[in-house]
């Protein structure tokens, strides 16, 4: 099914969660904070939100400095 | 006695705060941290890079520091809260720097989204430090809104062209009861020691630090620029004067006019 993941649309397998999605992206859970359809979603809510067709997914972690855009 | 700044609930003694964008690589960064004993740093929030498996900016900060993520890259209010709320959601604690620029050539903060973004945060709870155009009306909102401190510009974000805005940042000091903290333009560690001869109460440097041919050296000439002009500022400025006052006595000299 598509969703939006960063602002781009991808494919991704029908009836995952999101931790299984953070799973299968190979990141660290500690180091990243996701919001789902513009809601910001809890380390332990994680495994309980299932996605759906046209979800928008928005992972985001902490770098240097300057500049930025995510919205 | 200790001098230390009292910033919400932090008592912070290291006045140079630094901004890790820009440096050649993170081990740099945690070296310049470490070398220099600071206790606050910027982060920025962004969209992880899913093609590629980079460490984390935190694995590189002392775990002493504290860290204060900013809303760059907001260019309205409320993207700054969105932004800040996920940075909070990140679990580094509530202090946030807002950041709201709309302006690309100069990047020159937007005061009055800036404004309300720091009556959303406040109310909710965060520690808020907006970064600001020196303007006393706008600060003196902003005092309200429930800002922890003030931090206007020197000069336009990694210009490095100093404090051009002295007289603004002077009347802010003399007219603001937070703490002043002059964020951004800083090229030198003299204009970091003219900061806070001047009173404000601490400094961000980012550009000057990170982009320096030894940015361990130049973070600690700042270091030693703050220090020094604080100490200048306790002590209390000197009187200039219009023409010169002899330093030696003025009798006693070796010639027959005496």
């Amino acid at each position: 099914m598509e969703v939006k993941i960063n602002g781009k649309s991808q494919n991704i397998s029908e009836d995952i969660t999101l931790s299984e999605l953070i799973a299968q992206k190979g990141l660290n859970f500690q180091r990243i904070v996701i919001e789902h359809n513009l809601k910001i979603i809890k380390k332990e809510d994680l495994a309980q939100v299932k996605i759906k067709e046209k979800d928008n997914i928005e992972i985001v972690s902490f770098l240097g400095g300057g500049r930025c855009r995510i919205c | 006695m200790q001098d230390l700044l009292n910033i919400a609930d932090k008592k912070i003694s290291n006045r140079l705060f630094i901004g890790t964008g820009k440096f050649p690589n993170k081990p740099t960064i945690k070296d310049v941290l470490e070398s220099t004993n600071i206790e606050v740093v910027t982060v920025a929030l962004r969209r992880v890079d899913l093609t590629s498996k980079g460490d984390n900016i935190l694995d590189y900060i002392p775990k002493n520091c504290l860290i204060m993520p900013n809303t760059s890259g907001a260019r309205n209010a409320e993207e700054a809260v969105r932004i800040a709320r996920l940075a909070q959601a990140a679990g580094l604690g509530s202090w946030i720097k807002i950041e709201v620029i709309n302006d690309n050539k100069y990047l020159l903060p937007d005061n009055l989204e800036t404004l309300k973004a720091t009556e959303i945060l406040a109310n909710e709870g965060f520690m808020v430090l907006p970064y600001m155009n020196p303007d006393l009306a706008l600060a003196k909102r902003l005092v309200k809104a429930g800002a922890k401190a003030i931090m206007p510009f020197g000069s336009p974000i990694g210009s490095n062209r100093g404090l051009k805005t002295e007289e603004l940042v002077k009347i802010m000091v003399s007219e603001i009861n937070l703490p002043i903290i002059v964020d951004a333009g800083l090229g030198k560690p003299s204009d970091a020691s003219r900061c806070m001869e001047l009173g404000c109460s601490a400094v961000l440097v980012n550009t000057a630090i990170a982009t320096a041919n030894d940015p361990i050296n130049m973070a600690k000439a700042f270091s030693l620029a703050v220090k020094a002009g604080r100490l200048s500022f306790l002590n209390g400025t000197s009187i200039e004067t219009e023409y010169a006052k002899a330093s030696s006595p003025l009798t006693g000299f070796l010639r027959d006019d005496n």
